[in-house]
């Protein structure tokens, strides 16, 4: 069941902050295929958030949100849908699991409130069917005495427990296009790993495409079929996450995965952290933008940006000089 | 649950303790009393005859020291007795009896009015909030919040009943009488109330909405595609009405001093009325007695206003 699902083409997201406009998303192009597993990796505020925001059209309140470009979903732009369209295929062909479900639920409301308004909303069930359905879900969640759960609110479970109902109100309507904002990073370390899993087995049962976002590179390599690395609004590089692990070409990418700390290195060693700090987006300097924090800087890169390039097969990166490997 | 109930009616006692203290003393420090009320000082063919003042003073037990009075009045509370008016001979408790229903009925009826067009203001502008349809009904709730509840009530009592008749202007009709004619002739001084009293409920939920609309789940709610209207009325309104509620209650309370001028402009006899009578006659006992009833109100309404919190959010229970 392979075949183009979501393409999205220079899509730039600015927003408009205090001191000015900033493009947190700056001409990223990518494309998922059907029941695909997309990894965007980067540190905080390289624009992932954004991003997974931009695709299903939700920003927080008080933010001012521009965007160009293209999302194409199945043949259709989402950015010039009208919001009434938008919304049907909001919770129904794409939803989204956000990063901490100790505020992504709502606390004044039951448990089984929150996951029956999607099935009857969204799928257009009875009262007694979605109640049915909700307690089936949270059963293929891995929840346990799941009717009893009903009638909690999101105070009485752990955090494990919350993320697994917030996957079971996304995955309800057996979506077409997951997205996954940092799902484990609110989360216990003990629990990432099931909650990873139970993503993986979830979006594999219904053929879901899955946008997997984090911050950890080893969470991306396990989970993902292809992966994107995120700086300063850029996609800087992106390929089969296989060979991004084996060959990184931008710099980046391989100081990302020289600093996740190493189970097998010897007590005491020294965490190989990037130095530096990305730029700021409201004054993005001329030429690449990890000049600053990049090892193997020449001139040409303080002049002249790098456009993203194909090299051979479908791995592209944004460098003047790639890692040779 | 019960125990804490428990406690806050404790909490009574201390209250009432105090504020009936307090409002003796005071009402006593005001220049003249009863006996000269009697006795007529003050009206223009009044001969000032010290010694039969003096006589009336006796006879009413006013010649004994304040703090004795105010004692032997509290002893009187503890065996249910709220003493009697020294004019008319009737009953405090009575005389409250009759008109407390009234203002009861007003008060209810003037913040239901007031929830009933501060919910929706509220929603609206914190939808809108910074938007053209925000400041104009921002602008609107400060001209109401800026007026005097007795100019809304004249300029009501000029437009609905004396120009276009559509309500009576002044009077009273018992629910059990009337039910029709009673609601009719309470509608425009409890709207007198509600439209000083609706800005700042809608203010307050304004405020808590566009807290609470900037919350991880109002988003979540949003990445389930349900509607703008359906977050706020189903996701939104419940967390946000804590302050909301809050203020009712402690607006309850000021409302009965807004109800002393509303009642007195519509005629209503209700204890509003009849505590400006008291004052003026130096009824110390008739102002005691609806004191201790006011402090009792204010007191249930918070509890009321407790209970609501956990009704609304569960970790609040817990």
């Amino acid at each position: 069941m392979a075949g183009l699902l979501l393409e999205v083409v220079s899509l730039v997201t600015s927003l408009a902050t205090k001191s000015g406009k900033l493009n947190a998303v700056d001409e990223v192009s990518f494309k998922i295929d059907r029941g695909q597993s997309f990894g965007i990796v980067g540190e905080s505020g390289s624009g992932k958030s954004v991003l997974s925001r931009t695709i299903i059209r939700v920003h927080a309140e008080n933010r001012i949100v521009s965007t160009k470009g293209e999302i194409i979903f199945e043949g259709r732009n989402l950015l010039s849908l009208p919001e009434k369209e938008m919304r049907k295929i909001r919770g129904r062909e794409i939803a989204m699991v956000f990063q901490n479900p100790m505020s992504s639920l709502n606390p004044v409301k039951k448990i089984g409130e929150q996951i029956v308004e999607v099935l009857i909303q969204k799928l257009g069930l009875s009262r007694t069917d979605s109640r049915y359905r909700a307690i089936e879900l949270m059963n293929s969640m891995g929840i346990a005495e799941s009717e009893k759960q009903l009638s909690n609110y999101p105070m009485n479970l752990s955090g494990g427990m919350r993320q697994r109902i917030a996957i079971a109100i996304a995955m309800a309507p057996e979506p077409k296009l997951l997205i996954a904002d940092e799902p484990t990073t609110a989360l216990d370390v003990t629990i990432q790993g099931q909650i990873l899993n139970l993503l993986q087995e979830q979006t594999n049962k219904f053929n879901t495409a899955i946008i997997l976002i984090s911050h950890n590179l080893g969470v991306i390599s396990r989970y993902t079929d292809r992966v994107a690395v995120m700086y300063s609004g850029q996609f800087v590089e992106e390929s089969a996450t296989a060979e991004l692990m084996k060959n990184p070409m931008m710099p980046y990418t391989s100081a990302l995965m020289r600093s996740v700390p190493d189970l097998t290195s010897p007590p005491h060693t020294k965490l190989r952290a990037i130095d530096g700090m990305p730029p700021s987006l409201l004054e993005t300097p001329q030429g690449c933008r990890f000049q600053e924090r990049c090892q193997g800087v020449r001139d040409k890169c303080f002049s002249e940006m790098p456009e993203i390039i194909l090299n051979g097969g479908d791995h592209r990166y944004r460098c003047w000089y790639p890692l040779e490997n | 649950m019960l125990k804490y109930i428990r406690r806050k009616l404790i909490h009574l006692i201390p209250i009432t303790f105090a504020v009936t203290a307090l409002s003796f003393f005071f009402v006593d420090m005001l220049p003249g009393d009863v006996a000269d009320a009697i006795a007529g000082v003050g009206t223009d063919n009044s001969v000032i005859d010290e010694a039969a003042i003096e006589e009336i003073r006796k006879d009413l037990g006013l010649n004994r020291p304040v703090i004795v009075r105010y004692f032997s009045w509290l002893a009187g509370v503890f065996t249910g007795e709220f003493g009697k008016s020294y004019q008319t001979g009737q009953l405090v408790s009575e005389a409250i009896a009759i008109r407390l229903p009234v203002t009861l009925q007003l008060l209810i009826m003037a913040q239901f009015l007031a929830v009933l067009f501060a919910i929706p203001a509220g929603i609206i502008t914190a939808y809108k909030a910074g938007k053209f349809t925000d400041k104009c009904i921002t602008t609107i709730t400060f001209a109401f919040l800026a007026a005097p509840s007795f100019i809304i009530a004249i300029i009501l009592a000029f437009l609905f009943a004396v120009t276009l008749n559509w309500f009576p202007a002044t009077g009273y009709i018992p629910f059990s009488e009337d039910p029709l004619g009673n609601l009719r002739s309470f509608t425009l001084p409890s709207l007198a109330l509600a439209l000083i009293e609706w800005p700042i409920l809608s203010r307050v939920l304004r405020n808590d909405l566009i807290e609470t609309l900037q919350q991880d789940y109002i988003l979540m709610a949003k990445a389930k595609g349900l509607s703008n209207f359906y977050i706020l009325m189903r996701h939104a309104l419940r967390p946000s009405s804590f302050t909301l509620i809050t203020v009712i209650g402690i607006q309850l309370g000021n409302l009965i001093s807004g109800a002393v001028i509303v009642e007195s402009i519509f005629a209503l006899p209700g204890v509003g009325t009849l505590l400006v009578n008291s004052i003026h006659s130096r009824e110390i006992l008739m102002v005691q007695g609806i004191i201790v009833i006011m402090a009792i109100a204010y007191v249930i309404i918070n509890l009321v206003v407790d209970i609501l919190y956990g009704v609304l959010d569960p970790r609040v229970r817990e």
